[in-house]
């Protein structure tokens, strides 16, 4: 893992088209402001690890759905 | 002067599903997930078709993958007041030009009774009708969850089936 430190105010780019700034820290969160291209998805770690495991969860269901979902 | 002998009808394929064996369907219908689904970023292509018998849960099928199908329902059936607002990149990506072309679906993770079954909010299916484009949208800053209990709604929405 690359590793820099940056300042409060500061950025780092990634490619020539995703650009990270430092907008604010207070305490132990740090506020991020991210441009990037429309079509590059972001999103909280975990939230969207708990939608991948959601859905994996979905998947893997082993019910008689025509039983269950039955009028 | 030739005759090209030409097949009149829409192109068909078959398809194998998960939960009712082997389907022909017309390659228009197919959905097109151009990133995949979170958890299954190799599956791009979704077969929808309702349930028999039953007009309010469906299936999605993976095109390349039997193994791979999620059962849905129309989120406003069984939570009326479910309410999001699409972000600019979604509609973008989707090419939404108008809001009567979305279909709106969630994924359920069924338990032994629809009761102990949980509707994911969080991120819903958002499809583009007119041009069958989708996409799974996580989104931001929501209260609702990916694991919604269906327990008290299950219910009111079978007082509309």
């Amino acid at each position: 893992m690359l590793v820099l430190t940056r300042k409060v105010g500061e950025s780092i780019v990634i490619g020539d088209e995703i650009e990270i700034t430092i907008l604010e820290t207070k305490g132990d969160q740090i506020k991020l402001g991210i441009k990037a291209p429309k079509d590059v998805d972001i999103h909280r770690k975990e939230i969207y690890e708990n939608i991948q495991n959601e859905n994996q969860q979905a998947v893997s269901q082993t019910v008689d759905i025509v039983q269950l979902l039955k009028k | 002067m030739s005759i090209t002998m030409r097949d009149e009808g829409e192109n068909r394929m078959i398809l194998t599903t998960k939960y009712h064996g082997e389907m022909e369907v017309e390659e228009s219908e197919i959905w097109e997930f151009s990133k995949g689904i979170p958890g299954f970023p190799e599956e791009k292509q979704f077969y929808l078709y309702l349930l028999v018998d039953n007009e309010i849960f469906s299936v999605l099928q993976s095109v390349s993958n039997k193994e791979v199908a999620f059962v849905v329902t129309n989120p406003f059936v069984f939570f009326s007041e479910y309410d999001f607002t699409l972000d600019e990149n979604a509609v973008d990506f989707l090419q939404l030009e108008n809001s009567i072309d979305v279909l709106t679906l969630v994924i359920l993770t069924l338990g032994d009774t629809l009761s102990n079954s949980t509707a994911n909010l969080q991120a819903p299916l958002i499809m583009n009708t007119k041009n069958k484009r989708a996409k799974q949208v996580i989104l931001h800053d929501t209260n609702y969850q990916a694991k919604h209990p269906m327990t008290q709604t299950a219910k009111q929405g079978c007082q509309t089936c």
